[in-house]
């Protein structure tokens, strides 16, 4: 059994405490049920679930730490763990940025679980791929997908008195069409909190439309072009330059968030005055845990606040050293925009390309996090309003600190998950002016 | 690599706790021995459950995966990880479907139930399936056991030798002008125990190595910093990969080196800091097409990315069409005898090259590994094949490509090592630069990025020095190649001779989903490439 409750979850983490002889003892206990199903050219290929759970425990003396994981809960295995965490406590050198174990916290649970997506079977899943192939087979389109969710939980606990216990889901589905003379490829995703919302055949229509109209992709020059990017596409760029938003990186001068002279751009208007992001571990459409990966308590935050850097990201090290208030580093990415879908964003564009996602992004220059990667899946040019052809996909070299200072209009926000992002996003389709193309690729 | 693999693997990023500092005894517990016994009636378990559930076919991988990795960062430890992880894959096939499940339980009632679990989903799966699963044959071997050969366990060297040499690296390279540093070393070994239905108990020992480090030199007046990263190659090696043996490397034109079967980070370090503080002051590249001299610190990223991945018959049929995507080198053009490259051109793969990341005696199907041709005088003849996949290309057995991350991940196709072969005429990098009138020489892994069906690729570097009229003049900054993939290996006009040949590898390639990694090595000897793209990538915010 790799799901605990909670009672079970405190019983375990209160005989780790207990046997504890060190300074300061730490535990965290996580499990989790993970399905998936992984089908292509119309046809499942690989399905399986996996069951793991694991206890770590973290012991201090002084500001020398051990730590060590064991996946046995029964009392001789608990007593194992700790002293084998102590004794390589005693051994470790001194850790000069050691910090304690963090206070109580008060963690305000956040809605995490859902029960639909839980209840998931072998069944429902076979059921997902049949409803994604069907409609493919029947219209000579091929299907590539994944579906992948799960349940997990996780409890922390330590000497100093702090415990934490949440449950949580995750769904997520996404899937390619391509036409079957390889000329035409459309994508859908969709990242769920609650599978019941869920209906395949419905999602599949949108790549199956965008593979289907996508066929006949003209090349365009490369250049400067006013861009329509869908949430998807514009997730990709927006979550990568979020993974440095690292304080201590600014303040060392090694960072786009460095100031010239020394000290960080804290407070000062680095994009459009539009740009408004946030985290908030409770938002009901985009939930995660109430507290970060240390343990602590994950606040709701402005972290861009209308285009001023309002929050950088302070480990509890990091801000000690520099008198600032460390708290639980975001789970989350709200981006505020407007009311209008990617549809109406067309409606009021004379010409500009329609990016359906945003594919292979790696950073060029992290002075000016100037991020390289292709469109794929869905790139169409718009004239007056709609859309006239699909357009063979471009390579982009592309700031997001440029492109959300190139801001036409944003839409309305809707939840998306990122290719290679641990954030639960939430991310409006965005219209920009010069947008830099700098080659065409012929993939297709 | 991916950054959340890396996060994951130094434990700085961890969803629970954050390991924050590890043990100096671990690499003993780290050398307990398995047992073989042990794993051996696990395995029959789960053979059992599966004849006994009217499974076609059942494999079974008894898996512990041990990792550790010390992450430093000046005069500091940041993290020691020792992270073991152990369990049980179990895959069936029935009614021609795959069905698989794990367990992190090794007990005979968790694997029979997970076996019949597998089955379950199998048949689950089997319903909606048109084309059944058909695998080529691999004769059963017994009992049988292979091993990377080492010379000195990564995993029995004492953590405080480990630090220490990081930090004595990190002082190196702060002594010689480094602002910043981070130094990280990374030891892995896969204990593997697969057994299948075919008459196959395989018992593998397989170890790795890779020592990345970064320099930064900042300048506060201006707001400018840059970086170097070392030029090392993750290994499959012991120890001895850091031993700093003299003849295992080679002097450059333009004071640089080059390492193979040995690394002094010591001496790279330093000449890390030296070169990020000469880059603060490299003046721009002109844009516009060079010929390109290509160190094999850097080739062996663009050969994995246009090479290595477009040939992976799972992207060519279209299995990786909804993640990695497909591939342009389709089966017709193996038909047509497609021109991949000029007629220098040949790639090899192997799963047997000693010191290589991808070396290993049996895949995770259990078929015995080897090498073959891929690209022959420029034109394609073969892809990378696992056993339900060879009869699509008219094989009778499969190449040896499938690769699991971990006991609890289902094994796919995964990229076998993919090298350039040595050009056959006498050729020193030398002699190849003298050559040259207008170029760039290019060493070590930078910014890299490929479309999805491995066409349009952008590759950045560590260390971009000008050519004049066949001499290495000075170093410039902010260049980027831009290729397309065909006319790219056909404007390859010369290949150094066997003396130049190295690996590169890539330690966390990202494949599959779930997303899993694999380590995986490229060999080229330096290269040269006539007219090729170079965009400036200087931006003012």
């Amino acid at each position: 059994m790799s799901i605990f409750t909670e009672a079970e979850a405190k019983a375990i983490l209160d005989k780790v405490l207990a046997l504890s002889k060190a300074d300061e003892c730490t535990a965290t206990l996580t499990g989790s049920i993970a399905g998936n199903i992984r089908f292509a050219l119309n046809n499942v290929s690989t399905s399986g679930i996996v069951s793991n759970s694991n206890l770590a425990v973290q012991s201090a003396f002084g500001n020398r730490v051990g730590t060590a994981s064991i996946n046995e809960f029964d009392d001789a295995a608990l007593e194992r763990v700790v002293r084998r965490a102590e004794d390589l406590a005693r051994l470790a050198p001194e850790n000069p940025e050691f910090m304690p174990a963090i206070d109580k916290q008060s963690y305000k649970p956040s809605p995490t679980f859902s029960a639909s997506t839980a209840a998931i079977t072998p069944e429902f899943r076979a059921q997902v791929a049949a409803d994604s192939i069907a409609p493919c087979r029947e219209g000579k389109l091929t299907a590539a997908g994944f579906l992948e969710d799960g349940q997990s939980f996780v409890a922390v606990a330590n000497s100093k008195g702090n415990f934490g216990y949440q449950q949580a889901t995750n769904f997520d589905y996404t899937c390619t069409v391509r036409t079957d003379d390889g000329r035409g490829s459309g994508w859908v995703g969709r990242n769920l909190k609650d599978a019941s919302e869920f209906k395949a055949d419905n999602e599949v229509r949108i790549a199956m439309r965008k593979a289907t109209e996508s066929a006949e992709a003209k090349a365009l020059e490369p250049g400067k072009y006013t861009v329509i990017l869908e949430p998807a596409a514009a997730a990709g760029l927006i979550s990568f330059m979020m993974n440095f938003f690292d304080a201590r990186q600014a303040d060392e001068g090694r960072s786009f968030l460095s100031k010239k002279g020394g000290g960080n751009k804290l407070g000062e208007q680095v994009y459009d005055p539009r740009v408004n992001i946030s985290a908030d571990p409770w938002d009901p459409r985009a939930p995660v845990l109430p507290w970060d990966a240390q343990g602590l308590a994950r606040e709701k935050m402005s972290v861009v606040e209308n285009g001023k850097v309002a929050a950088l990201d302070y480990s509890r090290f990091w801000a000690k050293k520099q008198g600032k208030r460390a708290v639980g580093t975001p789970g989350n990415l709200l981006m505020a925009g407007g009311d209008k879908s990617t549809a109406e964003l067309i409606k009021g564009t004379q010409k500009g390309i329609l990016v359906t996602r945003t594919w292979y992004i790696r950073m060029v220059d992290p002075q000016t996090v100037l991020l390289t990667g292709l469109t794929r899946d869905g790139t169409f040019y718009i004239e007056n309003g709609v859309i006239k052809h699909p357009v063979k996909n471009f390579r982009f070299n592309e700031s997001p600190v440029i492109m959300l200072n190139n801001i036409e209009e944003l839409g309305r926000p809707v939840r998306v998950a990122g290719d290679e992002s641990s954030f639960v996003m939430m991310i409006p389709p965005m219209k920009l002016r010069d947008f830099t193309f700098t080659s065409l690729s012929d993939a297709v | 690599m991916q950054r959340r693999d890396f996060l994951s693997f130094t434990g700085l990023g961890l969803a629970g706790l954050a390991l924050p500092y590890g043990r100096a005894i671990a690499a003993e517990a780290l050398l307990e021995p398995a047992d073989l016994a042990r794993r051996r009636r696990l395995a029959d378990t789960a053979l059992n459950a599966a004849r006994e559930g009217g499974a076609d076919y059942c494999d079974v991988r008894i898996g512990r995966y041990l990792r550790q990795s010390v992450v430093t960062r000046e005069a500091q430890v940041r993290n020691i990880v020792n992270g073991e992880s152990a369990g049980v894959g179990i895959r069936v096939l029935s009614q021609g479907a795959w069905g698989f499940a794990a367990t992190d339980a090794s007990t005979p009632d968790a694997v029979a139930a997970a076996t019949r679990q597998a089955l379950a989903i199998a048949r689950a799966n089997a319903r909606i399936q048109t084309r059944k699963v058909e695998l080529a044959p691999v004769a059963g071997v017994g009992e049988t056991r292979w091993a990377t050969p080492l010379r000195k366990n990564a995993m029995a060297v004492p953590i405080k030798e480990k630090v220490e040499l990081l930090l004595g690296v990190n002082a190196a390279a702060l002594k010689a002008g480094a602002d910043y540093v981070n130094s990280t070393l990374f030891v892995i070994n896969e204990q593997k125990y697969f057994a299948s239905s075919d008459g196959s108990y395989i018992d593998q020992d397989i170890h790795r190595i890779w020592l990345p480090l970064t320099a930064t030199a900042v300048d506060k007046a201006s707001g400018k910093f840059r970086t170097r990263d070392g030029l090392s190659a993750p290994m499959g090696m012991g120890y001895e990969y850091l031993d700093a043996d003299p003849a295992g490397k080679v002097a450059l034109p333009g004071g640089l080196t080059g390492y193979g079967r040995s690394y002094d980070v010591m001496e790279d370090a330093v000449a890390a800091a030296k070169h990020a503080r000469a880059k603060l002051k490299a003046p721009s590249v002109k844009s516009g097409k060079y010929d390109l001299v290509l160190d094999p610190s850097n080739l062996f990223l663009t050969i994995h990315e246009n090479v290595g991945h477009p040939l992976e018959l799972d992207r060519v049929l279209g299995y990786e069409a909804n993640y990695a995507g497909t591939s342009f080198a389709t089966l017709d053009k193996r038909e047509q005898g497609y021109r991949y490259g000029s007629e220098r051109v040949n790639f090899v793969a192997d799963k047997t090259r000693p010191g290589s990341l991808g070396a290993v005696g049996y895949d995770d199907e259990g078929v015995k590994t080897r090498e073959w041709d891929l690209i022959r005088d420029g034109i394609l003849v073969d892809y990378q094949a696992t056993r339900d996949e060879a009869h699509l290309l008219g094989h009778k057995q499969s190449h040896g490509c499938s690769y699991a991350d971990s006991w609890s991940s289902v094994q796919f196709q995964r990229m076998a090592n993919v090298s350039l072969k040595p050009g056959k005429q006498p050729l020193s990098v030398a002699e190849m630069i003298k050559g040259v009138e207008r170029g760039l020489y290019v060493h070590g892994r930078g910014s890299y990025s490929i479309d999805q069906q491995r066409y349009n690729a952008q590759f950045g570097g560590q260390l971009f020095y000008e050519i004049r009229n066949g001499q290495v003049a000075g170093m410039v900054e902010d260049a980027a190649y831009q290729i397309r993939t065909p006319e790219f290996w056909n404007a390859c006009v010369a290949v150094c001779d066997e003396r130049d040949f190295r690996l590169g590898g890539s330690f966390f390639d990202g494949k599959g989903q779930p997303s899993q990694v694999s380590a995986v090595s490229h060999g080229s000897s330096t290269t040269r490439f006539n007219g090729v793209n170079i965009i400036n990538t200087a931006r003012a915010l």
